[in-house]
């Protein structure tokens, strides 16, 4: 497979009143051509600023990318003139946001929000993208095309809207689809309908996936490759079966632990991760878990961890990755 | 009827009563009014003894034409400005149309009034060597649009511009919160140029405050130019107003404030309309 996409040593800052705060602190990871990726974290941690900077939207003038670079199928997004960029943007590369209900405009209707980014970048007339628009939305599963089209966002359900979200990210076959914790904000029946839907166009159109998440469960089912991010940072990744069968890093490990399982019995009891994040405004140069892990020593608050390999794709930053638990063992 | 101390016959007052019905019971009074209110029939004025309707209906016309105009020359400069100021946020440009519009509702329009026909009257001289000032006699737009025109513009400028600030603000402040929101993220991500961006997914988003501060404006400019309409010399509602309130003619007074009350209605029914037009959310059956 060849290489689509490769984020090297990406830095995203805020500068606010209270400090910088480094959202995204040197983020390595690359996507190979209709691969699904996953990023996993909690909130605050990162995954969302990581997948802004790709499409260069991070919130200016408070928030820049300040090192680093990102290559798209050989260029440098971050070197691209904002025109250029433009160009990339829904074309090249197209975006699922989390929020269905606010992400799509209320007073514009499914049909003209569904044309636009064809008729944007790719010229064709009024009759040949509505065409386009019916053609996605039966391709998303929505019944009764025509009519809506000329329906508003406030019409449809939220699993109806981010069908619609995702007609419209695949609306140009773009080579990338980033999607930003996309069934956050539905319903566990329907997140499963959306993340199949997501899964199946991805592998029948060969669209490669990074899928921002703080649900595990997501990734062991859909994600070839796995990004565990913590305080701006990928403190572990492999694949899908390294994460879960062998993680090497204690807050991986402490995410697994903290998950309900079908596996275990009714009355056992969920072990949640301690603490807080930290403050990405005021962090050390150890270790960011150190304050929550439950294996930490003085070592930890020396220096941050070097990534160090593990075995096949599976990478680890922490001194204590040879220490942990199994997370079977721990649960049973 | 009367003046200070003078002897009234009581005779003359019953009879004066009569004519006025308002020996009658109040609620047939009422009864009355309204029925007559309700096919423009508003009695007559105590002052001149003609018709209300005749009265007002001159008047009315040019506060209407005032309004109007005033209106879009506010609209015709506030969406602009406002939306210039919104996307622009914090560089010199939004800080000269914020101080543009602060001094629009700083400066009243009275004054600003004065300053536009002294102006004129200056700079005509100067250039010209003759100077010139709108004209003061009314010229109905159906005889002569132009000189209409000629004589209108410079009321409509001098309200226009207080309203257009209170318009400029809005439109500022209520793009930049549109500009804020999830579903213009989504249009950046789309890959949609500017313009498309700002006209399509923000501005009419936007507009439903902009629409109700338009409105309330208008609705005041037609009983509330007072002044600024002595200063042009037109005979408008304002002026009507302050007229019979000096001249206790209380059927006028009667009928004006009626006026006023029923354009502010009319005026927030026509909003309500926009409303519906611009959010497809807002559907009244």
């Amino acid at each position: 497979m060849t290489e689509l996409l490769k984020i090297q040593g990406l830095k995203t800052q805020f500068f606010t009143s209270a400090g910088t705060v480094k959202a995204v602190d040197g983020v390595t990871y690359d996507v190979e051509e209709g691969e699904t990726v996953a990023v996993v974290g909690e909130s605050g941690c990162g995954k969302s600023v990581t997948a802004l900077s790709i499409m260069r939207l991070v919130a200016e003038p408070a928030g820049r990318v300040v090192d680093g670079n990102i290559m798209f199928q050989g260029t440098d997004l971050l070197q691209l003139p904002e025109e250029e960029m433009r160009k990339v943007r829904g074309n090249n590369i197209a975006m699922v946001f989390q929020e269905p209900m606010t992400s799509l405009n209320p007073v514009l209707s499914i049909g003209l929000q569904l044309t636009e980014t064809v008729q944007q970048h790719l010229g064709v007339d009024d009759a040949t993208a509505r065409a386009r628009a019916v053609e996605l939305l039966g391709l998303v599963g929505m019944s009764d095309a025509e009519r809506r089209l000329d329906q508003y966002p406030h019409h449809l359900s939220g699993g109806m809207r981010q069908r619609v979200m995702i007609a419209m990210a695949l609306s140009c076959e773009p080579k990338l689809i980033i999607a930003d914790e996309p069934t956050t904000a539905l319903d566990v029946t329907i997140q499963a309908q959306i993340l199949e839907l997501m899964k199946n166009l991805t592998r029948d159109l060969g669209v490669a996936m990074i899928i921002i998440t703080h649900n595990l469960g997501v990734v062991a089912r859909y994600a070839d490759r796995v990004n565990v991010m913590y305080a701006g940072k990928i403190i572990e990744s492999g694949t899908a079966e390294d994460i879960y069968h062998n993680p090497k890093h204690p807050y991986t490990l402490a995410l697994l632990k903290s998950v309900p399982r079908l596996d275990q019995p009714r009355g056992a009891k969920l072990d949640p991760v301690d603490g807080q994040p930290p403050d990405l405004a005021r962090l050390d140069e150890g270790c960011s878990f150190r304050p929550r892990c439950r294996y930490a020593d003085a070592k930890c608050g020396m220096s941050f961890p070097p990534t160090e390999h593990v075995d096949g794709i599976h990478y680890s930053a922490c001194f204590k990755k040879d220490e942990l638990d199994s997370p079977m063992k721990e649960a049973s | 009827m009367a003046g200070e101390g003078g002897y009234v016959d009581e005779q003359a007052i019953k009879d004066c009563q009569h004519d006025l019905g308002m020996d009658r019971p109040k609620f047939v009074q009422f009864v009355d009014f309204i029925t007559g209110f309700m096919v423009f029939d508003l009695g007559e004025s105590m002052w001149t003894g003609k018709a209300i309707t005749h009265e007002l209906g001159l008047r009315f016309q040019l506060s209407l034409q005032i309004a109007i105009m005033a209106t879009l020359v506010a609209v015709v400069i506030a969406i602009p400005l406002g939306t210039i100021s919104a996307i622009r946020q914090d560089t010199w440009l939004d800080y000269a149309v914020r101080t543009f519009s602060i001094a629009g509702i700083a400066i009243p329009s009275f004054w600003l009034g004065i300053m536009i026909i002294l102006g004129l009257l200056i700079s005509t001289q100067a250039w010209f060597g003759e100077p010139w000032m709108p004209p003061i006699e009314y010229v109905s737009p159906l005889e002569d649009p132009v000189a209409n025109l000629v004589q209108l513009i410079w009321p409509a400028v001098a309200t226009g511009y207080r309203y257009s600030a209170v318009a400029t603000r809005m439109t500022r402040s209520a793009l930049l919160e549109v500009l804020r929101e999830d579903y213009v993220r989504t249009a950046k991500a789309k890959g949609l140029i500017e313009r498309i961006i700002i006209n399509r997914h923000a501005l009419k988003n936007s507009m439903l405050p902009v629409v109700t501060v338009i409105g309330i404006e208008f609705a005041f400019l037609m009983g509330g130019l007072v002044v600024t309409e002595q200063v042009f010399n037109l005979n408008g509602v304002g002026k009507l107003f302050v007229e019979s309130v000096q001249n206790h003619d209380y059927t006028m007074t009667q009928a004006l404030v009626m006026l006023v009350a029923l354009v502010f209605v009319v005026t927030n029914f026509v909003v309500d309309l926009f409303y519906a037009m611009l959010d497809p959310r807002i559907r009244y059956s």
